[in-house]
């Protein structure tokens, strides 16, 4: 039997240990998380570092894959040890809808009208706009392809073609080569034929096809000559050609953007640190440097207006570049995002 | 108190912990995977009124007004957002556009009062499947559905079970698909990781130890950065390509990215340490003197081997065996990013499930189906090995 | 002897720089029974290992029968190995274990079972034919171990210190048994072993080995009343060796001056002049003691000693003396044991009993 005395050692030790835990988790700075590489190495240069010289306190700096079951984990539970997080629109608006995130205050951002519609949202902040589209390396082919029909076109353009494995893009993009205009893509999406004829169109392509995961995939396939054309984000070939010399081109008409935002975890501890984060990131003044590092688009309209013309070129927000792209359809994904990747992984199997 | 009951107590007190530490990461998240897989706790909790109003509902004839004015009012009732967005997305796994749809409702009706016309907020609601959707969500706080969907398979709106088409659903596909690369991966690392262990177990000093720190080596690096390197390896003008072609052996460079054969080659030399060191552990117990007797008796190096060493480094081998196949069953990294499209495992849809979407009710479902499908297979090695042992 | 059965022929072995056997003759008679004596490290087991193949001479030639056979791996050399922790193979029954030879040859399945019925009779292990060998004693494996050995009937039986993880009764047994298969069966065996008293007990020959090179081979007799070395006198059985110089030599023997002054007989001849400094070897047992000289104190020495210790041995006391300056251990009759520590004898032994050897 357990002796009274020694009964009382070990309850004290667990009671101290775990006293020792909640004296960890008070001492835990205000934490931020994003995409990690050439990014978050900007971001922390332009942001992080400077925001913590306001603050007077360490920020912590980490990186995740996304994916909203992490988030979802996180809060539920309790005490995430996240503050501040970069999402994507899908993580954005299932997270706001489950409850998963502090709702923000826009007063403390100057009000929403600074900054583009698509950026603004209950639950986040809009950070960048960035783009999903069809690039190559100009040194190698010849002829430019121009259009999602280009990309399917395997006698123009011998070769395979780089795509990200998933649903997602995939669809959109079966759908433009199919002859959809970009603007009704996701009403021929809405229906079952729709769907249908996007997978119908991806049957043609299928051979040619190799699948990638990771955002330096594509690059990595395009240098190595293994893919003619992949899809890819603009802001990796802008910086691909910058670091090593490469000439890959963006095709922007047809192209997909999306707005990344900043979100408060729900009942994170730094709150109020989190919300002042934000703001600080989404001063013009601040915001404006991003572009130097990174080709994404700034949400901030005044900062937007302010980055140099030769860097603005090759930002999905510049006005050429967003002439025939269109906005990812949220709502659409966030629906459909689990029985079309079903649907997917069927057909991929097959 | 007698002497022997406290004694037991304080035995028990000693592995107490032990006990604990088993409860608390083994059988607990197991328990937790499996409960979260069959059970649908939102719908019940979230919706009380409309349970009671759809329980006597034909789920075919279409949604009265009252179904409707039950829905709203736990709608207003249920204040919980984590809880709507538990039962959302339980509901949008088994309906897609539940999500938007309960999205938008539960906006409009938090702002208006009194009785809304759910069809006036959105024409989804004329529509029976989300309505069965619903029903049988609240039906019961258990549920076969992610079952079911784990081995490809539905209830239809009456209540049958039925298989989807292939075009739909192919996780069957893909689990068995796992096992194969799983068994080729160990396949492989047997033949290549019974040599090595012999060498390293028949040699001393520090050719010994360079044999097994180079075996260990991998271990040592991320997974991701050894997966990054076998990309850049077996790519067609990657290093094993070009010194193949140098040497004159292959014309045009072998397809070895994005296919099985790489993905086997990447996941061999991952697992390669869990097949190695076993073997090696059971070579080195084997008195030396028995491969010097066999030949002393008459048999040929290769008689010997395959009578003596063979059968005497068969634990060896097994216990390499199943560690590499455990392991290999649960690779993703690897496949998705060395594989081509019909090389995806099971695991990379249980990822997708578990942080893409949150569904761990699905994530659980395919986690059992997995589990199940092991042990059925390790039943049956044990079967044919304790045979194997008795005939020998 | 005619042509020999086996043959070494100025084998060498080394491993780089190190010679573990040198330029080694050794000849051995069909049906002979040879031990391979010496301390560890003295070559040989590695010559066992030659002539089973295991390891290949560095020079010289392995002949047998005739033929030369260095060149031939170890499975085709037809010799039976015992090693001294059996290498039983743990995973067969003890029958399989028998028939793994007979098996290896392609012996067919009705023939092996008659074979190994009588290979296991012959040990009288027969009842234990589908033991597994970890269910046996250390004795019954051994005894499988030779079952296995002779079971193919080898030309040669090689056994490396098969006994030697035995304890002393099981040991004396299995000796009597080995040398009995011997005689039974007209095997010849070659035996390698560092005790003594078993190369004595069972061998037809004895090849004293002595760092790389056999000191002497002899019949057990010969080694042990004529050891012709220092090594071998002092390595077989115990005895005293007696450092003296020669004073006078002629026809019937030596006279020797020990370094206490007393001078005694040596029947041997030699051809060494006077003065030379010589060693005799003289066993323990041709010692008499007593309080006088005896009966044939006039043609043999005696030496008058005190006794410095005495044990006990049951059949025998073995002695400790002084005799003049020089120690001598003697085995003494038990008519003796009333002879203290400390009390005064005469030690006596003939001439003869005193051999020359070498150091």
């Amino acid at each position: 039997m357990l002796k009274p005395s020694r009964f009382f050692t070990v309850s004290t030790l667990l009671a101290s240990t775990l006293a020792l835990g909640m004296n960890a988790a008070a001492a835990r700075d205000l934490t931020v998380v994003s995409w990690g590489g050439n990014y978050q190495d900007a971001q922390r240069k332009i942001y992080f570092e400077p925001f913590s010289k306001v603050l007077g306190k360490p920020v912590l700096d980490e990186s995740w894959d996304g994916g909203i079951g992490v988030i979802t984990a996180k809060v539920k539970a309790g005490s995430p040890n996240w503050d501040v997080v970069q999402v994507e629109s899908e993580e954005l608006a299932l997270g706001c809808a489950d409850g998963l995130y502090e709702k923000i205050d826009w007063a403390k951002l100057g009000g929403k009208d600074l900054y583009l519609p698509a950026a603004v949202d209950d639950c986040g902040v809009g950070q960048i706009v960035w783009t999903t589209g069809l690039s190559y390396d100009a040194d190698k082919l010849k002829t430019a392809p121009t259009s999602w029909a280009d990309f399917w076109d395997t006698k123009k353009f011998p070769g395979k073609r780089g795509f990200r494995r998933g649903p997602k893009y995939a669809l959109e993009f079966a759908l433009m080569a199919d002859g959809v205009k970009p603007a009704e893509v996701y009403d021929v999406l809405g229906t079952p034929e729709g769907v249908d004829r996007a997978f119908k169109k991806l049957d043609e392509l299928k051979p040619n096809i190799v699948w990638w995961e990771s955002g330096a995939q594509p690059l990595q396939l395009l240098s190595s000559g293994d893919v003619v054309m992949t899809t890819a984000y603009n802001g990796r070939i802008t910086g691909i050609n910058k670091t090593e010399g490469k000439n890959f081109k963006v095709v922007w008409p047809g192209s997909i953007y999306a707005v990344d935002s900043w979100v408060v975890l729900k009942d994170a501890e730094n709150k109020d640190a989190a919300m002042d984060f934000i703001a600080f990131t989404s001063k013009a003044e601040n915001q404006v440097k991003l572009p130097e590092y990174i080709a994404y688009g700034l949400p901030n309209k005044e900062a937007a207006a302010a980055v140099p013309a030769e860097l603005k070129k090759d930002l999905p927000t510049s006005a050429e570049n967003l002439e025939q792209a269109i906005p990812l359809d949220v709502d659409f994904w966030v629906d459909n995002a689990e029985a079309l990747t079903q649907r997917f992984n069927a057909w991929l199997a097959q | 108190m007698s002497i022997a009951c406290g004694k037991r107590l304080a035995a028990f007190g000693l592995v107490a912990p032990l006990l604990l530490f088993l409860v608390l990461f083994f059988v607990w998240p197991l328990v937790t995977m499996m409960s979260n897989a069959v059970s649908d706790p939102g719908a019940g909790r979230a919706l009380p009124q409309t349970a009671a109003a759809l329980s006597n509902w034909d789920r075919s004839s279409p949604p009265t007004p009252e179904m409707q004015a039950a829905l709203v009012d736990d709608l207003r009732t249920t204040q919980d957002d984590q809880l709507i967005g538990d039962l959302t997305r339980q509901l949008n796994s088994a309906r897609s556009g539940f999500r938007t749809l309960m999205a938008k409702t539960v906006r409009t009706v938090r702002e208006e009062q009194g009785a809304v016309d759910l069809v006036q907020v959105d024409q989804r609601w004329e529509d029976v499947s989300f309505w069965q959707a619903i029903a049988a969500a609240t039906a019961s706080p258990y549920t076969d559905r992610n079952l079911l969907a784990a081995i490809d398979m539905a209830r239809s709106p009456t209540g049958e079970i039925t298989a989807l088409p292939a075009s739909a659903s192919a996780n069957l596909a893909i689990l068995q698909r796992t096992f194969v690369i799983a068994a080729g991966t160990t396949l492989a690392c047997i033949l290549i990781g019974f040599p090595y262990a012999m060498v390293a177990a028949s040699v001393t000093g520090w050719k010994r130890q360079v044999m097994l720190a180079a075996v260990l080596l991998p271990l040592w690096t991320s997974l991701l950065v050894r997966t990054a390197a076998w990309f850049i390896l077996l790519q067609d003008n990657g290093l094993i390509n070009r010194l193949l072609q140098t040497l004159g052996l292959i014309d045009a460079p072998l397809a070895l990215l994005f296919n099985r054969t790489g993905v086997i080659i990447a996941m061999t030399h991952v697992l390669l340490p869990f097949m190695v060191l076993p073997i090696f552990s059971v070579l080195i117990a084997i008195p030396t003197n028995l491969l010097p007797a066999a030949a002393s008796l008459g048999a040929h190096p290769l008689r010997a081997f395959w009578r003596v060493l063979l059968p005497l480094s068969l634990r060896g081998v097994v216990s390499g065996s199943l560690l590499v196949f455990m392991a290999a069953i649960g690779y993703y990294i690897t496949p998705a990013l060395i594989g081509g499209p019909t090389d995806q495992m099971i695991s990379s849809v249980i990822a997708f499930y578990a942080t893409g979407t949150a569904n761990w009710g699905m994530a659980g479902a395919l986690g059992i189906v997995l589990l199940v499908a092991t042990i059925a297979l390790y039943v049956v090695y044990d079967r044919l090995s304790a045979s194997g042992t008795e005939r020998a | 002897m005619t042509q020999p059965y086996i043959r070494f022929d100025k084998v060498t072995k080394a491993y780089g720089d190190f010679t573990v056997v040198e330029d080694l003759y050794l000849d051995i008679a069909k049906g002979e029974f040879v031990s391979l004596l010496g301390p560890s490290g003295s070559g040989k087991t590695t010559l066992l290992m030659m002539l089973a193949g295991f390891e290949p001479p560095t020079r010289g030639a392995v002949i047998v029968d005739e033929k030369r056979i260095d060149q031939l791996p170890p499975h085709r050399r037809n010799m039976g190995v015992v090693f001294q922790s059996y290498a039983l193979f743990p995973h067969m029954t003890v029958a399989a274990n028998v028939a793994f030879p007979l098996e290896m040859r392609g012996v067919p399945k009705a023939d092996r079972k008659q074979l190994v019925d009588r290979a296991l009779d012959m040990v009288q292990l027969g009842a234990m034919a589908d033991r597994k060998p970890s269910q046996l004693s250390g004795g019954q494996q051994q005894r499988v171990a030779l079952a296995r050995a002779l079971v193919f009937e080898p030309a040669v039986v090689l056994m490396d210190e098969p006994l030697g993880a035995l304890d002393k009764q099981l040991r004396e047994q299995m000796q009597l048994d080995i040398r009995d298969l011997h005689k039974r069966l007209g095997l010849t065996i070659i035996f390698v072993t560092h005790d003594q008293s078993e190369a004595l007990t069972m061998s037809d020959r004895i090849a004293v080995f002595n760092k790389g090179r056999i000191e002497q081979i002899g019949t057990p007799n010969e080694i042990y009343d004529h050891p012709t070395t220092r090594f071998v006198a002092d390595f077989i059985g115990e005895t005293n060796l007696l450092d003296g110089t020669i004073e006078t030599s002629d026809a019937s023997g030596l006279t020797l001056s020990l370094p206490g002054g007393k001078r005694i007989r040596v029947a041997a001849g030699s051809n060494e002049a006077a003065g030379k400094t010589v060693t005799v070897s003289l066993r323990p047992e041709k010692i008499r003691l007593g309080a006088d000289a005896g009966p044939s104190s006039s043609s043999g020495n005696s030496i008058p000693a005190t006794i410095l210790d005495s044990v006990y041995h049951g059949d025998h006391l073995r002695m400790v003396l002084d005799a003049e300056g020089t120690r001598l251990i003697a085995k003494a009759d038990r008519r003796f044991g009333d002879l203290q520590p400390g009390s005064k004898a005469v030690a006596s032994f003939d001439p003869a009993d005193c051999w020359l050897v070498r150091s």
